[in-house]
């Protein structure tokens, strides 16, 4: 007779201490799990909620200007680091850890129009309205010493702009003209002009070093190289840009920031027309900047409000406001693409997270996991209308809100308008040509439409 | 010293001012030399004039005002110009004297004294004696804007195409899985020993010692890892290299491996027909091939061409494939009555015209070609017994439902056949209307898509030619639909048309606005989860746009126009089919040819003969409607409280008592509607949870649904599979700065590009 007997190896179900991890056997046959889709997207749902119930992205203020901040300049060599320049000629430079300003000095007289941090980061370069452009050392002054500028240069018209260069010691202002500059000589070494007069922003392509892109106040944004002894190419638009900035991992792409309401992204080569027109703000968009991977850029907007765009999407992922925050002047992104910070009319300088929800600090494997998990359901799941609106919830203030909609019923009655009458829009009066304080804003023009349009705005 | 001649009015003065700068300084007027001998004769004359009535003393301006309106008198007025010359005594003989000279230097003076100096080289000679022949005029050069703009321009070019370089990086960086920030991270894993070795010092004694010795006996401190020619060896082959070598030779010892079974397989199957469908793909094959042959390698291709012309010639002296073989008469008696051998005669025949029909190529120069055509038609028709015509070409172009296709023709058809059938019956008009109506309708409606790809492809073959057909026929269908219907149906289907476009453009605009915003932006503000659920469920806050679908309305219209006629749709629907009597197309039929499109309909009937189209669904929907009638449940336990066993049935009580009926379901929506099966499964509590339209990335749904479908968690996966799956798409290290792209990843990529190739 035979008898069979049940035999189990303890091996396989006893771990061998009891810092192992517990073996949970599993099949994972999917006929034996048959609710794997409406699991997951439970899950979905809940991590897209709990994203929206810790979007939190507001992180500190930092206060102590006494007039509105005009420029910002990230430090190049430590990310704690932060400068801003006020509308009163004052510099500050901040740490951003302790939430602390760590040093001031009075740099010019009138507004500091623009400053940048050396590529070393050694030192930075301001320019103001006192015509002048100051270098100054990153150290504050010892004890007893003068707050001094190392080296001062004095020029014959306002300067509106500045950037230095990536690698070499030159830099570039623009005023009447875009200057490429030495730092060693007082004389521009070089001099672009293309039959315009004035200039509001100049920026270096990170990529391509030698290149560089200027917009004008004739609507116009012009690209330069440095070797060459003439502009290379000027694009015209319906209204003035007022910053342009370059990507810093796809060397010829760029965002500018223009008066009517809209950011472009071009590709240098093919100015004829935007890769992409990024809609969404109310308001003049007065600065943008990139961010370090190149993905994404923030803006910010005279409408009180800051967005992030992707870099090929039409409309902004995220938008950023708070009660206190005026018209957003500038706006820089953080070299470790984790923060973004702010300066405004109301003379303070702001801090977020460029993910809303996203912790901080460091964080355990498992937390990690749980994070990149939570984010690949809410990227698959995320074409389930439940999971959209709640997704795409955002507040936004009345004002902006009720702008916005009323910018939606004229751009529908203008495209109606516009197709139902296609032959005769020529007769039509364009929208309102007022400055857009009146509450009452400007249509964003279409192409092929004549009009006249008051693009000038007073900065402050 | 500069000597300023003047002009010879005033001669003491003249005499005075040789060598003398004083006076030369407060003369303004120059002139040239030549000019004043020009105007000597005629000045000398006025002068005598005016000097009789004029005081010495005057002084120079008054003089110089007087000698210009002198010389205005002249009548041409020369310009008074002045010339600074040398004197001529102290000139050089290599410098041109302007007193004694005849006037301009002529480029023919310069290279008369060139031929006789030897210095000059002779090929500067002859381009200055071209130069001299030649007389043209050299262009101005361009303005400065022009110049500027060819300049900037030229700049432009440069750095475009610098720039472009970097489109290699940015694509492969933009199709990446995963991007790792900062580019210039250290690679991971442990560090080669060297580099460990460098920053470390000796601090104990034994260790100094040890060192010492080893300096004192010239041994290497640090030892290196690798030999230089193992150095070299590296360098030469990366291992990624090396892996990837690897890779290619065991695929392709394994395609060979896989090749060779293959063919042993094959060549042991004995199956004729099987080595025929083979042979036939071969030479399909090799026609394709050919072609690109003609135009790569026209010997090979002469001879390859020869080949087949002298098979060909076999086939015509054999009369193989003809229908005088013993099979094939034994065929074609069968062939009355067989479907099958029909088949396989005119596959024969059409083997036979293939064999025989010359290949038409650029080689080919012979210019018998249609004669031959011709012929071979002839010889067809000869062979081909009248019965073939009866039943339907299998490959005959205009014949849709053989090809699963649907052409456009039957547009055509239903215009003809409506013209007929209302010559003919004008009793059963409506009735036809209607019948011809549905069917067609939903013939159509099926085989829309068919139809255009058909057209498509029709295009394409027949050029431009083609394209005014379609049109035409297009043209013709809505006749067609026109003539069909009565006069109500004319009135309303461009407003159905037009309704349908409204449709379709209102639901393109809301896609576009779904899919243009990423963000809902509203007054609401959340604070908790629950707030999360009072999110209103639709897009309010997209502009209400008025309805202006006008489709349902006319369609309503339609429908009581219909009733008004008192015609009862149900028995429209279960009366018979009127069985139309249409001659049968002849097998061999031309597409170009109007006439055999007329047929298209009939050949349609004649397909769908044995289908009762209209029973079969009014079948299916009595089966639907009873599937979501109640029914009965048997709850019945046999043995519970009686006896139960083989033989044993539970009381009548019973099973009164346990049978449930359960609730009629509610009323079907397509009650009314005979002609409509309304599916009562769709759940409209689900359909809140559910993907409206396909999302942009996917193209059809199927893939949507996989990818929905297969699950990321490690509750249905293994570890690594979880880990590849939420890989995210980009990593940032915490603190660290990331720079902007360097050239370095330009080489990088470089590198990985040449490794991949």
């Amino acid at each position: 007779m035979k008898v069979k007997v049940l035999s189990r190896n303890p091996d396989d179900y006893v771990r061998e201490t009891k810092h192992d991890i517990q073996r949970v056997p599993r099949n994972y046959d999917p006929s034996l799990h048959p609710f794997e889709v409406s699991r997951e997207y439970t899950r979905a749902l809940n991590a897209t909620k709990l994203e929206r119930v810790f979007a939190k992205p507001f992180l500190a203020s930092l206060d102590g200007h006494r007039d509105g901040v005009n420029c910002l300049a990230k430090h190049p060599r430590s990310l704690s680091t932060l400068l801003s320049g006020s509308c009163d000629g004052e510099v500050k430079v901040w740490n951003l850890t302790k939430h602390e300003c760590v040093r001031t000095l009075q740099a010019h007289e009138g507004f500091v129009r623009g400053m940048v941090v050396r590529y070393c980061g050694s030192s930075f370069f301001t320019i103001g309205d006192d015509k002048t452009i100051k270098h100054w050392k990153m150290e504050a002054p010892g004890y007893g010493e003068e707050e001094e500028p190392l080296n001062t240069i004095l020029g014959k018209a306002v300067f509106t702009g500045l950037d230095h260069h990536q690698k070499s010691a030159v830099f570039a202002t623009c005023g009447h003209q875009v200057d490429i500059w030495d730092e060693q000589r007082s004389t521009p070494i070089r001099s672009f002009t293309w039959g315009v007069d004035s200039f509001s922003s100049v920026r270096f392509n990170p990529v391509e070093t030698e290149l560089l892109g200027s917009c004008a106040s004739d609507r116009s944004i012009v690209l330069y190289d440095m070797r060459e002894s003439t502009p290379l190419k000027k694009v015209i638009m319906t209204m003035r840009t007022n910053t342009i900035s370059w990507n810093p991992m796809e060397a010829y792409y760029f965002t500018c920031a223009n008066e009517d309401y809209n950011l472009y992204t071009y590709d240098m080569r093919y100015l004829e027309n935007p890769v992409k027109v990024h809609v969404d703000h109310v308001s003049a968009v007065l600065d943008v900047d990139y961010s370090p991977t190149g993905r994404e850029f923030v803006s910010a907007s005279f409408d009180k409000t800051i967005r992030i765009f992707p870099k090929d999407s039409a409309s902004s992922r995220e938008v950023y406001h708070t009660k206190r925050m005026q018209h957003v002047i500038c706006v820089k992104w953080s070299a470790d693409s984790k923060y973004i910070l702010s300066g405004s009319d109301e003379m303070n300088i702001r801090l977020w997270k460029a993910n809303a929800a996203e912790k901080l600090g460091v964080l355990s494997p498992r937390e990690k996991q749980a994070i990149h998990y939570s984010q690949k359901l809410k990227e698959k799941f995320q074409h389930h209308p439940q999971i959209k609106r709640i997704a795409r919830h955002r507040h936004l203030p009345k004002v902006i809100h009720h702008q916005r909609k009323e910018l939606r019923v004229m751009k529908e009655a203008r495209r109606r308008k516009c197709v139902s009458s296609f032959f005769f829009f020529f007769f039509l009066s364009p929208g309102s040509t007022e400055g857009r304080n009146d509450g009452n804003p400007p249509l964003p023009p279409f192409k092929g439409e004549v009009a006249i349009w008051a693009g000038a705005r007073e900065k402050v | 010293m500069a000597k300023v001649s003047k002009k010879n009015s005033h001669k003491k003065k003249l005499m005075v001012s040789c060598g003398d700068p004083a006076i030369s300084e407060g003369d303004q007027q120059l002139l040239y030399e030549d000019e004043e001998e020009e105007q000597g004769g005629m000045d000398r004359a006025e002068e005598e004039t005016m000097s009789s009535e004029e005081d010495e003393g005057e002084d120079e301006r008054k003089r110089q005002k007087l000698l210009e309106g002198i010389r205005s008198l002249g009548g041409k007025r020369k310009k008074a110009l002045g010339e600074r010359s040398e004197a001529a005594g102290q000139m050089s003989e290599f410098s041109v004297n302007p007193d004694g000279g005849p006037g301009k230097v002529q480029l023919s003076d310069l290279i008369g004294s060139l031929e006789k100096t030897p210095a000059v080289p002779a090929k500067s000679k002859k381009q200055l004696k071209n130069l001299q022949r030649s007389k043209k005029t050299i262009e101005s050069p361009l303005s400065k804007q022009e110049t500027e703009r060819i300049q900037r321009d030229m700049a432009f070019q440069k750095a475009a195409s610098e720039v472009s370089r970097w489109d290699g990086v940015i694509t492969q960086n933009q199709r990446a899985e995963q991007l790792l920030f900062p580019l210039n991270r250290d690679p991971a894993g442990p560090r080669p020993v060297e580099r460990l070795v460098v920053g470390w010092k000796a601090r104990t004694p034994l260790e100094q010692e040890i060192f010492a010795l080893l300096s004192a006996n010239k041994q290497p401190l640090i030892d290196p890892i690798l030999t230089p020619a193992e150095e070299a060896s590296v360098k030469a082959m990366s291992l990624e290299e090396a892996k990837i070598r690897r890779a290619e030779l065991q695929k392709a010892r394994a395609l060979q491996s896989y090749y060779e079974a293959k063919a042993r397989r094959e060549r042991k199957i004995k199956s004729k027909k099987y080595h025929k469908v083979q042979n036939k793909a071969k030479r399909k094959e090799f026609l394709k091939h050919f072609e690109e042959m003609v135009q790569m390698d026209p010997a090979v291709a002469l001879q390859e061409l020869n080949k087949m012309e002298l098979a060909r010639m076999q086939e015509r002296m054999t009369l193989k494939h003809q229908n005088s073989s013993k099979w094939a008469k034994s065929k074609a008696i069968m062939a009355k009555y067989d479907e099958e051998a029909r088949k396989a005669m005119q596959q024969q025949l059409e083997m036979n015209k293939e064999l025989t029909q010359r290949l038409i190529t650029p080689l080919n120069d012979d210019d018998d070609e249609e004669e031959e055509k011709e012929e071979a038609a002839a010889d067809e028709a000869d062979m081909l017994p009248d019965f073939v015509n009866d039943a339907v070409d299998g490959r005959d172009a205009s014949n849709p439902w053989m090809k699963g296709k649907l052409s456009a023709e039957p547009a055509q058809q239903q215009l003809s056949d409506a013209l007929t059938e209302a010559a003919q019956a004008s009793v059963s008009e409506e009735e036809e209307c209607q019948a011809g109506e549905t069917e067609e309708e939903a013939l159509l409606g099926e085989f829309n898509s068919r139809r255009k790809l058909h057209q498509a492809q029709e295009s394409d073959a027949a050029g431009g030619v083609l394209p005014e057909e379609v049109t035409e026929d297009r043209a013709a269908a809505v006749e067609s639909e026109a003539s069909d219907s009565d006069d109500s149906c004319l009135l309303e289907s461009p407003s159905i048309s037009r309704g349908r476009e409204n449709v379709l453009k209102e639901t393109k605009a809301t896609d576009h606005s779904e899919r243009s915003a990423l963000l809902e932006e509203r007054l609401m503000r959340i604070r908790t989860v629950e707030d999360l659920e009072l999110l209103p469920h639709e897009p309010s806050d997209e502009p209400s746009q008025p309805p202006t679908t006008k489709a349902p309305p006319s369609e309503e219209k339609h429908l009581g126009k219909r009733k008004k006629k008192g015609i009862e749709l149900k028995e429209v629907l279960t009366k018979e089919t009127k069985l139309i009597k249409v001659p049968f197309t002849p097998t061999v039929t031309d597409s170009e040819d109007p006439e055999a499109k007329i047929d298209q309909r009939g050949l349609i009937k004649e397909a769908f003969a044995g289908d009762d189209v209209i029973s079969d669904f009014l079948k299916d929907k009595r089966r639907k409607e009873d599937e979501g009638k109640s029914k009965v449940i048997d709850l019945t336990l046999p043995g519970w409280g009686d006896w139960g066993g083989v033989g044993l049935k539970p009381p009548k009580r019973k099973r009164r008592r346990f049978r449930v009926k359960s609730a009629p379901p509610p009323p079907r929506k397509d009650q009314h509607l005979p002609s409509v099966i309304i599916s009562e499964k769709r759940n409209t509590s689900v359909s809140l949870h559910q993907v409206h339209s396909l999302p942009f990335p996917f193209e059809n749904h199927a893939q949507f649904e996989s990818c929905i479908r297969s699950p990321l968690g490690r509750a249905w996966n293994t570890e690594r599979t979880v880990k590849k799956v939420t890989k995210p798409r980009v990593v940032t290290q915490l603190g660290a700065i990331i720079d902007p792209m360097a050239e370095e990843e330009l080489l990088k990529n470089n590198k990985k590009v040449v490794a991949s190739s």
